[in-house]
């Protein structure tokens, strides 16, 4: 939950008088707030945690970044389902 | 060298580890702060590959691990109220409290939901007027700002039937604690970096200073972390004791300013208990006086709270650095992540759950 992953900013709005943005994650995508990296434009990479944007990035770190997490399965960690990675824990069917 | 084809660059992987090698002439005893570098130094095996004497002391930086007990059981009697629609990361679902977990209250017909941001938790509290939504904010300095946007959002939009139950903690005052400790091994750190792509670095130069301990700011991924135990090392054979950035694509020295300026209006300053340590001074943070409204402690009356630590787990020294989860008798035995006993044998982040996925084939065999 600590990680912050780097994405790349699809498209900015304004919602509920705070900018949003779509965010592709190395081809999975989510609203992302804007707030905290106001300045960040479509096209760049931002890092994000928890759904906020916390700093910019490079895109050639970010695309090293992605590769590697996307090897380690840290993707699948952050954006997968809680409750079934909970189950399998436990050892009850998903 | 088994490890090494897995790093994204196997050739700097070996050059990092030449120099470290090179410029070490004795033993060492470093610190990373966080869990999500403990969990890559497991995982990646980078201890195996220092040079023999220097130690990777594996720090408090695990958010779900420390979050008190208290609180933790708080949350449990929140989460079953009727009419509460209860809101956490999932990595808190299976955290042992005194007698359950949130995934043994969903089990039993709790409405507990897995949220990917604090964000998700408002909008249920929008679709859900009828309802209480209480959001379980925990974490460090890097989460900090996306909760107190949140409660920043209810309180001007009027959302009052969202919560937040606060157990935020912060970094620089658990490295001074664990410095001030008379058992205290550890001689540089590495510090956490996304805690300071929010917050910046210059909390740490009185510290370096007053503990005479190299600061190296270090990201998360395995060559960010030999080049942090590089320089922290370098630095500490040369008798230097400063703050570096070894993570400079993603923290400037003077952070996120405008992440920080909501944390100073959202938030103030407590004392904390950590789990498994104890109460460290001007720790953590509360909601300030403008948001206690939306303070969860205080909208449900959440008494009667009597909390139990198991009696086998040593959580509390695994997180000071002070023993590796395999000297925990109950460590593999007891203790899995089937049937955790402590917080660090659950969260992604804990060193006892990365030495249980990571090290398993070792133990057996040894
Ligand atoms: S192995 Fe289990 S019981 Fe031992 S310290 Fe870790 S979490 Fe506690």
């Amino acid at each position: 939950m600590c990680l912050a992953v780097p994405g790349r900013v699809l498209s900015v709005e304004e919602k509920d008088g705070t900018t949003m943005a779509q965010v592709d994650f190395g081809g999975l995508r989510k609203e992302v707030c804007l707030a905290y990296v106001p300045d960040a434009k479509i096209g760049e990479y931002v890092i994000v945690h928890v759904g906020f944007a916390i700093q910019r990035l490079d895109e050639r770190s970010a695309q090293e970044t992605l590769a590697t997490f996307e090897r380690l399965g840290i993707l699948e960690e952050e954006f997968g389902d809680g409750f079934a990675r909970a189950a399998r824990q436990t050892g009850a069917p998903a | 060298m088994k490890y090494l084809d897995e790093f994204s660059n196997p050739d700097l992987a070996r050059r990092l580890l030449d120099q470290i090698h090179a410029v070490t002439t004795r033993p060492w005893a470093l610190m990373e702060v966080c869990g999500g570098q403990t969990h890559s130094i497991i995982r990646h095996g980078i201890d195996q590959l220092l040079p023999e004497g220097i130690e990777m002391i594996h720090g408090p930086g695990c958010p779900v691990c420390v979050t008190p007990l208290e609180i933790i059981d708080k949350a449990l009697a929140i989460a079953e109220q009727p009419g509460a629609i209860f809101c956490s990361f999932g990595d808190m679902l299976r955290v042992p409290g005194s007698g359950q977990d949130l995934f043994s209250i969903k089990s039993a017909g709790g409405d507990v939901r897995v949220v990917y941001s604090p964000l998700d938790a408002l909008k249920l509290a929008r679709d859900n007027p009828d309802r209480q939504v209480v959001f379980f904010g925990i974490g460090f300095e890097t989460t900090a700002p996306a909760n107190a946007m949140t409660v920043y959002q209810a309180r001007r939009l009027g959302i009052h039937n969202f919560s937040l139950l606060v157990s935020h903690v912060l970094v620089p005052p658990a490295m001074a604690a664990i410095m001030e400790s008379p058992s205290c091994r550890v001689q540089g750190f590495l510090a956490a970096g996304h805690v300071c792509s929010v917050m910046g670095t210059s909390e740490y130069p009185p510290l370096a200073e007053r503990y005479r301990v190299p600061i190296v700011v270090t990201g998360f991924e395995p060559l960010d972390i030999l080049e942090g135990i590089r320089l922290t090392v370098t630095q500490l054979e040369q008798g230097r004791h400063e703050v570096e950035n070894a993570y400079s694509r993603a923290v400037t020295a003077e952070g996120n300013l405008p992440a920080m300026a909501m944390l100073r209006d959202v938030f103030e300053v407590t004392d904390r208990t950590w789990r498994g340590i104890g109460m460290i001074p001007q720790s953590g943070w509360k909601l300030s006086e403008r948001y206690a409204d939306f303070d969860a402690e205080s909208r449900f009356s959440v008494t009667d709270i009597h909390t139990e630590e198991s009696s086998l787990c040593r959580a509390g020294e695994v997180l000071q650095g002070l023993i590796k989860p395999h000297e925990c008798a109950a460590f593999g035995k007891d203790c899995t992540p089937r049937n955790p006993l402590g917080a660090t044998m659950v969260s992604s982040e804990g060193a006892c759950a990365a030495y249980f996925t990571y090290r398993r084939l070792e133990l057996v065999q040894s």
